[in-house]
């Protein structure tokens, strides 16, 4: 019972990623080809709430519902495994036009196809896990 | 009411529930990540044998599988129930483009059919675009650490330096795949 939370919250992403048009391929190519706001206030609008969020969770030393401190973990610093990685990243994303989340919301969405994307994400991790420890970061 | 939902949401109402979704996550003590989920999913399939970066007590992560369960879900559901037109109201310019390089009736979906299918899946082109992309998705996502939800909503919101990076990345590839790599595969 304590995960249903998780699957009505995880159901709501979904409904705001659909009708939002975030899991749509053309989208995030208008995006790419900076032909539409669109994306672009998305990610702001979202960006700036989520600012604010936290400086309330802050300010009002707010707690989780387990009544524990909200911690936000400091990534650790480096520049070559997020800029490499996320270059990698996003030449996948600008391909298949669809982000972890919209992969797996587009399954639901009707376009079945996508779990062969999926698939081959997971192979992608894989792939990362084995020879991490040859790559810079 | 249900009317008004079935219509596309603006930007500024998306992008603020996004935001929601990542304060309720912190709310239940969690931090909003889609990625590590198939990370997740390698080590339930007995990765940790191969490599100890996939050697975890994956039991930890039962929250954000199950979140992802619901997004699957909540797709059946805005398509099914939610969505009058199925179209996508992108600019002429846009349309114009995609259907000088072969995309038919694009915006007519929310994907372009003729790409996303099952019948494309085995052509060189399909190949490339959901083997290929799935593929550097997954492995770019690891590699920086965390995809758009993690980066671009939770880090950029948590003022992170390390996810501005990985943001810049994230746009040096789909700026690269876009404009130079694209205008080849989709007329093939």
């Amino acid at each position: 019972m304590k995960y249903i939370k998780f699957l009505i919250l995880g159901t709501f992403f979904g409904i705001v990623l659909s009708k939002a048009e975030i899991i749509s391929w053309y989208r995030i190519y208008e995006m790419f080809k900076f032909q539409s706001f669109h994306m672009y206030g998305i990610i702001g609008s979202a960006v700036v709430s989520g600012i604010m969020a936290k400086q309330i969770i802050k300010k009002t030393k707010m707690r989780s519902i387990e009544g524990t401190d909200i911690k936000f973990t400091p990534k650790n610093k480096s520049i070559p495994r997020y800029l490499i990685g996320g270059t990698i990243f996003g030449l996948g994303w600008a391909m298949t036009g669809a982000c972890p989340g919209p992969m797996f919301i587009l399954v639901g969405y009707g376009v079945g196809v996508f779990l062969v994307v999926i698939a081959s994400a997971v192979i992608g991790t894989l792939v990362y896990g084995l020879i991490r420890k040859n790559l810079p970061h | 009411m249900i009317e008004f939902i079935s219509q596309p949401w603006p930007w500024y109402v998306g992008g603020p529930l996004i935001a929601l979704v990542m304060f309720l996550l912190w709310y239940f003590g969690k931090s909003f990540g889609i990625s590590s989920n198939l990370r997740t999913i390698c080590s339930i399939g007995g990765a940790g044998k191969l490599s100890d970066f996939f050697d975890f007590d994956w039991h930890g992560q039962i929250w954000n599988l199950t979140f992802l369960v619901g997004a699957v879900i909540g797709g059946f559901i805005a398509h099914t129930f939610l969505t009058v037109d199925q179209g996508v109201q992108i600019s002429e310019g846009v349309v114009n483009e995609l259907r000088s390089l072969g995309i038919e009736e694009p915006g007519k979906a929310y994907i372009p059919g003729d790409l996303f299918s099952w019948e494309n899946l085995f052509s060189v082109q399909g190949m490339l675009m959901l083997v290929g992309g799935g593929f550097l998705v997954g492995f770019g996502s690891r590699y920086a650490g965390g995809c758009t939800s993690g980066h671009a909503i939770t880090g950029l919101s948590e003022l992170q330096m390390p996810s501005l990076i990985a943001v810049v990345g994230f746009f040096i590839g789909g700026l690269i795949m876009t404009h130079l790599i694209l205008p080849w595969i989709l007329p093939l």
